[in-house]
């Protein structure tokens, strides 16, 4: 689905998630126009995808994550059914039929991994990768290097940006061997933690939980899904960044786009118009 | 409430081959404590009450409780095990979220009408299967790591537990209502009051029943009996208590300081709310007044921009965080944002929490008493409470500390803090006053009503001892709250909210007591509130202090749009009642009228204290005579438990959700730079924010309380100065808020049980003291604050006090956040400058615990072994210092700036180095001149920072400095601090072994 004008994205709230304002804001700052509605509103039909491009299923604890990270949203997707008696996934099978693209960050990562979405081998909707509590047991928020992979070099090109995960689960663990292979050579790891030289890391502390192949973030095979466990959304200006006090010192402290997570979601934009 | 054998349950796994990394975790924790379990599985298992065929929950279990990938599922069937075993599970009645959402899942598959009817019935619980058989007393100490025999059932032994129990309820009609008889003298008063937990005094029961004896013709004549009910004492009980009036604050003290005696009327009139009304005064002459409400709503409000205001509340949660570290710093996260929501009309949005803890030292030796937990056990149950509450709540935790001593093993302090953005304008006109009017109807939403958190009020207005009953503590639900609170949000933008407060202290009884005094009066149907089980009496349900409840004030014409909005938004909201003009407080349960009384007596007849302080100050030992290797003594003091990284603690906060976090508490290259105050945005549409810091200094209150309280203000001021923000200045639209948070022992004299309360008033009044002279001296006012008058904690014929303690929590606009300056060095070549005087100020100092304490004191130990001066703030100095340091800010000359605090000057420096990686070449000489050299070194005197300025600055900085800045050095690419005086070199270590030393495991 290519847009005329800006894109309109569908931003959910409420219901435990709680990165909807920067997750707004960054969409926003990107060109594209969103739109924050109750999760609830989703799905029991109230508010529908129709007129959007874009739905974005930002960090949080929804439903408190008491059952497991995302497991009761993933539920509510797999299992619910809208007011008038639509399931919840025909219309996301709808709406990515007609291209919409979604997009989830930490709680949203965990939600598409458990409802299927991501990375949906053979588009039958069945969970086959995990998100595991951390090696080390507990949540962590710190920043973490990451570089682009798969079929995020199309969109983004080779790029290494900084950028904070704050989780307690997000070991990304495959279903099988069989999974893994199918997701490496298809290019759905779109994103991999790194180390100071560039290579994906495999242990801590550059590897934040114990993700197996490095793997931050994954694509669904149709390229329409994508998750990832670090925040984009709350590196939208250079001062967020750590160490953006020497960084500025340096003359490195522009606000351009390629410079923060703004990049990330200018790249979405940019599909959805039809640009580069 | 009993317990049965559950109907069914369901038990989830981690699936062979994959890592069960909470079993990995029992281990290692089980380890510590010298246990060997061999391989530990967790099983989390769900008690589904529902009796009947399992075919429906064995078809949807799997589908709504577990992982696919990662677990599996057996319903009525747990796994084959030879080894031992622990089952944890909430007691009945205690708040258990997992339960309650394994519930709601199973609906989705499960079309079982009873899931849906509003009562519990699935409950969860943990199994820990440990591979290796642990003998009795083994399983008996790693059940009591597991769980906490106040909110947890605690089951253990070897193989598999025979059955999965759940809670039964079961109703009771309500009990007869009675009346009390306070015909009794004095002492017969007090029995009543201390058996059933009032914790009134005898004056205070000898005015009501004075007032019931006035009213009694009137009172029969309204159907009610001559005397006070059971209701109606227990309403006066949580109204008067000390947590909800704050009586000694108000008393009249009788203050010999001395020899000299004078009479103070009202600590809080006198001193905090006189401070913040003389600066209010001062600025509102010319037309700059920014406070909007102060000390008389849930939080303290202060203009912000065009478009909101900023809420700033601080509380805190001590003896619940005593009792049950976890539930209770959830508590206190989750009961401080409820202040912020309900301030004003309600419904401001989070924008960041602090918190600063204050612990018995980790390695604490002593035996413990009947009902301590060790300080280990409550800083960690502490530190995950906070954050559960504070990172499910969605709010950044920006700033806090972390403090240790041997005297808060029996009380810990858990300051929670919460700043707000308050929405000016509603749709039913602006927020920030309250507008109840008589007729509005009374709507409580959120969670429901239980017997968790009864007498919360009046058991934190006494000491705690080892008789506690395990229904004063609550469980927080973080999810249940983010739920109300966005519908609270909304439904205020949308209007429908005429005012609103939280259910906290004294439930019910409380709130609508508190928002009655707008329109004049308020009924209340007590039948119609929802309840989380059966069986709760109605006093019970006035009282509740159940979690996660707001009460609103709803114009009539609104209910229905509003009782819509919370069904759409999966909160429950319930009309119980309706305000009015009648003057009275009406409490009904059926037919019955449990309580009927005047509002205005309720809130203004409680009796003013008279209370007896003295103080004298103390001459200054001197300093102690100790050799010194400077640098043996700089890495004892990194490692030392009050100064080493807080990093293990803060990296379980979530402080950036929100994408506003621009200082955060650690920066740098390698993330390891701790900061002064935090900075955050306030939205994305501009570049303005907030600086936020705390100060605290304990430690120098044994010697001088006046000092103290002082240097805690001064270390919260210049800890904004130094991140950027600018002192109020007439003419510059200032936005400062404060928020003072006294903790004290009790300091009412009593000959037997507190013979020395009279000094310890005496301090108080002395601390008091010192806030005002500086709040008035740098016009920085506080805005809302909070007193905890009894943390003393009683067992065995041993009393544990805490050291009087006052939290300073400060706020202040910046213009534009990017122009924030971090702690730590950047760059190779800068210059580096002390600014600020040092003193010849060692007492109290770390250094001083270090050298003259016992071992013990390297972990914060008794202050009792201190010797020399306890660093002074001299205001004129400090004033003057920091309008350099605001001028240099201005031109942009610092590069980095960190203040003095605890450890010095050298401890400040190597945090500088480790933060950066940079190295520096240090010549203190110069500062000699004027102070002895551990003075120089490790001494804390206030008012002082460390900065760093660009080569081509240092002529204009110096220029503007003078004698208030001594050039100290340069930093250096080399990764070495090199400390010398004139040619004597002090120390040479390099960063790694710093940053080594530093990063000392906290715990």
């Amino acid at each position: 689905m290519v847009a005329a004008q800006a894109p309109r994205v569908l931003v959910l709230r409420g219901l435990g998630f709680n990165c909807e304002e920067e997750s707004a804001a960054a969409w926003q700052l990107a060109g594209a126009q969103a739109v924050v509605v109750h999760a609830g509103d989703w799905l029991c039909g109230k508010v529908r995808l129709d007129g959007f491009e874009l739905l974005h299923f930002p960090g949080g604890f929804s439903y408190g994550d008491d059952l497991g990270s995302g497991q009761v949203f993933a539920n509510r997707i797999r299992l619910g059914k809208l007011d008038d008696g639509t399931a919840v996934l025909d219309t996301l099978r709808a709406f990515l039929g007609r291209g919409g693209r979604i997009l989830g960050i930490c709680n949203g990562f965990q939600i598409l991994v458990r409802a299927g979405l991501v990375p949906n081998l053979g588009g039958g909707f069945d969970q086959q990768a995990a998100l595991g509590a951390n090696l080390c047991g507990h949540f962590v928020d710190r920043w973490v290097r990451c570089r682009t992979a798969g079929k995020s070099l199309d969109m983004l090109g080779d790029r290494v940006l900084d950028l904070p995960v704050r989780h307690g689960e997000g070991r990304l663990v495959f279903g099988s061997a069989d999974v893994a292979a199918a997701c490496v050579a298809k290019g759905l790891i779109g994103l991999h933690y790194v180390d100071g030289d560039g290579a994906a890391a495999h242990a801590e502390p550059a590897n934040p939980n114990g993700a197996e192949l490095a793997a931050a973030g994954l694509w669904s095979e149709d390229g329409q899904v994508f998750g990832l466990m670090p925040h984009p959304e709350a590196y939208l200006t250079f001062v967020n960044h750590p160490n953006w006090g020497r960084r500025h010192r340096s003359g490195l402290d522009t606000d351009a786009a390629t410079q923060t997570g703004l990049a990330f979601f200018r790249a979405w934009v940019a599909q959805c118009t039809g640009g580069a | 409430m009993a317990l049965h054998p559950s109907a069914h349950f369901v038990a989830v796994f981690v699936r062979p081959g994959q890592r069960d990394v909470a079993g990995e975790r029992v281990r290692a924790e089980a380890g510590h404590l010298g246990l060997h379990t061999g391989n530990v599985r967790v099983g989390r298992i769900y008690a589904v009450d529902l009796p009947g065929s399992a075919a429906g929950l064995t078809r949807a279990a799997p589908l709504v409780l577990a992982d696919a990938v990662l677990e599996t599922v057996a319903v009525d069937a747990l796994p084959a095990h030879s080894g031992a075993f622990v089952l944890t599970a909430r007691l009945p009645g205690v708040t258990d979220d997992e339960g309650r959402t394994a519930q709601w899942a199973l609906q989705l598959a499960w079309d079982d009408r009873r899931l849906g009817d509003g009562q519990q019935r699935v409950f969860a619980q943990r199994l820990v299967l440990c591979e290796r058989p642990l003998a009795d007393d083994e399983l008996r100490q790693l059940a009591a790591a597991l769980g906490n025999p106040l909110v947890d059932r605690l089951a253990w032994g070897r193989g598999a537990p025979e059955a999965i129990l759940a809670p039964a309820f079961v109703d009771q009609a309500p009990a007869p209502q009675q009346t009390v008889d306070l015909n009794r003298d004095d002492a017969g008063l007090v029995t009543l009051s201390k058996q059933r937990t009032w914790h009134l005094d005898a004056a205070e029961l000898r005015a009501i029943r004075d007032h019931f004896t006035l009213v009694a013709a009137d009172r029969v004549g309204r159907g009610m009996p001559a005397a006070p009910t059971d209701c109606e004492i227990e309403v006066f009980a949580q109204t008067w208590s000390e947590h909800c009036k704050h009586k000694e604050f108000n008393a009249t003290i009788t203050f010999r300081h001395n020899g000299q005696v004078r009479t103070v009327r009202s600590l809080f009139k006198t001193f905090i709310r006189g401070a913040t009304e003389t600066i209010r005064a001062k600025y509102a002459a010319i037309g700059q007044d920014w406070m909007v409400t102060v000390f008389s709503d849930n939080a303290g409000l202060v203009e912000l921009d065009a478009d909101h205001y900023f809420a700033l509340k601080v509380e805190t949660h001590n003896s619940p965080s005593a009792l049950d570290p976890v539930g209770g710093a959830m508590t206190g996260v989750l009961g401080n944002n409820r202040d912020a929501f309900g301030t004003g009309k309600g419904g401001a949005r989070l924008l960041f929490n602090t918190d600063v803890l204050c612990f018995g030292t980790p390695d604490y030796a002593k035996p413990l008493l009947r009902g301590q937990l060790h300080p280990l056990r409550v800083a960690r149950g502490v530190v995950d409470g906070v954050e559960q509450a504070g990172n499910k709540s969605g709010v950044p935790t920006v700033n806090g500390a972390v403090l240790f001593d041997d005297r808060f093993a029996g009380k810990p302090l858990v300051y929670c803090g919460t700043g707000a953005l308050l929405p000016k304008r509603y749709a039913n006109g602006r927020s920030e006053h309250k507008d109840i009017r008589p007729g509005d109807r009374i709507v409580v939403i959120g969670g429901r009503v239980g017997r968790d958190g009864i007498h919360g009020a009046t058991f934190s207005s006494g000491a705690l001892d080892d008789q506690v009953s395990g229904s004063v503590v609550q469980i927080g639900s973080p999810f249940v709250q983010k739920l109300a609170s966005d519908l609270l949000t909304e439904a205020c933008l949308a209007g429908l909210v005429a005012g609103c407060t939280d259910n906290g202290a004294g439930g019910l009884s409380s709130s609508v007591g508190e928002l009655a005094q707008g329109p004049g009066g308020a009924w209340l149907q007590l039948d119609r509130v929802p309840l989380k089980y059966a069986g709760l009496q109605p006093w019970e349900i006035l009282l509740s202090e159940s979690q996660e409840r707001m009460t609103l004030a709803v114009r009539p014409a609104d209910v229905p749009a509003l009782l819509a909005l919370a069904a759409r938004r999966s909160v429950e909201a319930t009309d119980i009642g309706a305000f009015d003009d009648s003057g009275r407080l009406v409490v009904r349960h059926g037919a019955t009228t449990l309580a009927d009384l005047d509002l205005g007596f309720l809130h203004e007849g409680v009796p003013t204290r008279h209370m007896e302080a003295v103080w004298d100050d103390r001459p200054a030992l001197p300093n102690p005579a100790i050799s010194l290797d400077t640098g043996a003594m700089l890495l004892r003091l990194l490692a030392s438990a009050n100064i080493c990284s807080r990093e293990a603690v803060v990296r379980l906060f979530d402080h950036e959700v929100k994408g506003k976090t621009v200082v955060k508490p650690l920066m740098g290259p390698t993330g390891l730079a701790p900061q002064d105050a935090a900075v955050v945005r306030a939205g994305f549409d501009g570049w303005h924010g907030l600086a936020v810091a705390s100060g605290i200094c304990p430690k120098f209150g044994d010697l001088d309380p006046y000092a103290m309280a002082a240097g805690a203000f001064d270390e919260a001021v210049r800890s904004l100065v130094s991140v950027g923000a600018r002192l109020p200045v007439p003419g510059e639209a200032p936005s400062w808020s404060g928020c003072d948070n006294f903790c004290v022992p009790n300091s009412a004299f009593d000959p037997v049980a507190n013979p020395d309360g009279r000094q310890k008033l005496g301090k108080l009044v002395r601390m008091c003291e010192a806030l005002y002279d500086c709040a008035v001296f740098f016009d920085v006012p506080m805005t809302s604050g909070k007193d905890s008058m009894k943390n003393d904690f009683v067992s065995e014929g041993h009393k544990i006090s805490v050291p009087p303690t006052v939290l300073f929590t400060l706020v202040a606009r910046l213009p534009d956040v990017r122009r924030a300056v971090t702690s730590e060095w950047k760059a190779a070549g800068d210059v580096v400058y002390q600014v600020g005087a040092t003193y010849d100020e060692l007492g109290g100092a770390e250094w001083s615990r270090l050298c003259c304490g016992s071992e013990n004191a390297l972990r914060g130990g008794p202050a009792d072994a201190l010797r020399g001066a306890v660093p002074q703030v001299r205001l004129a100095d400090a004033r003057r210092v920091y309008e350099k340091v605001m001028a240099a800010h201005a031109a942009g000359w610092l590069a980095s700036s960190h203040d003095l605090s605890d450890g010095g000057l050298a401890v400040a420096l190597a945090e500088c180095a480790i933060g950066s990686g940079f190295g520096a070449q240090i010549d203190v000489c110069q500062l000699t001149n004027d102070a002895s050299l551990p003075a120089v070194l490790f001494g804390e005197s206030h008012s002082r920072l460390v900065v760093s300025v660009a080569p081509e600055h240092t002529a204009a900085f110096e220029a503007v400095f003078g004698a208030d800045a001594v050039r100290l050095g340069v930093v250096t690419q080399s990764a070495q601090l090199t400390v010398q005086c004139g040619a004597e070199r002090l120390c040479a270590l390099t960063v790694a072994d710093l940053s080594a030393a530093w990063r000392t495991p906290l715990w």
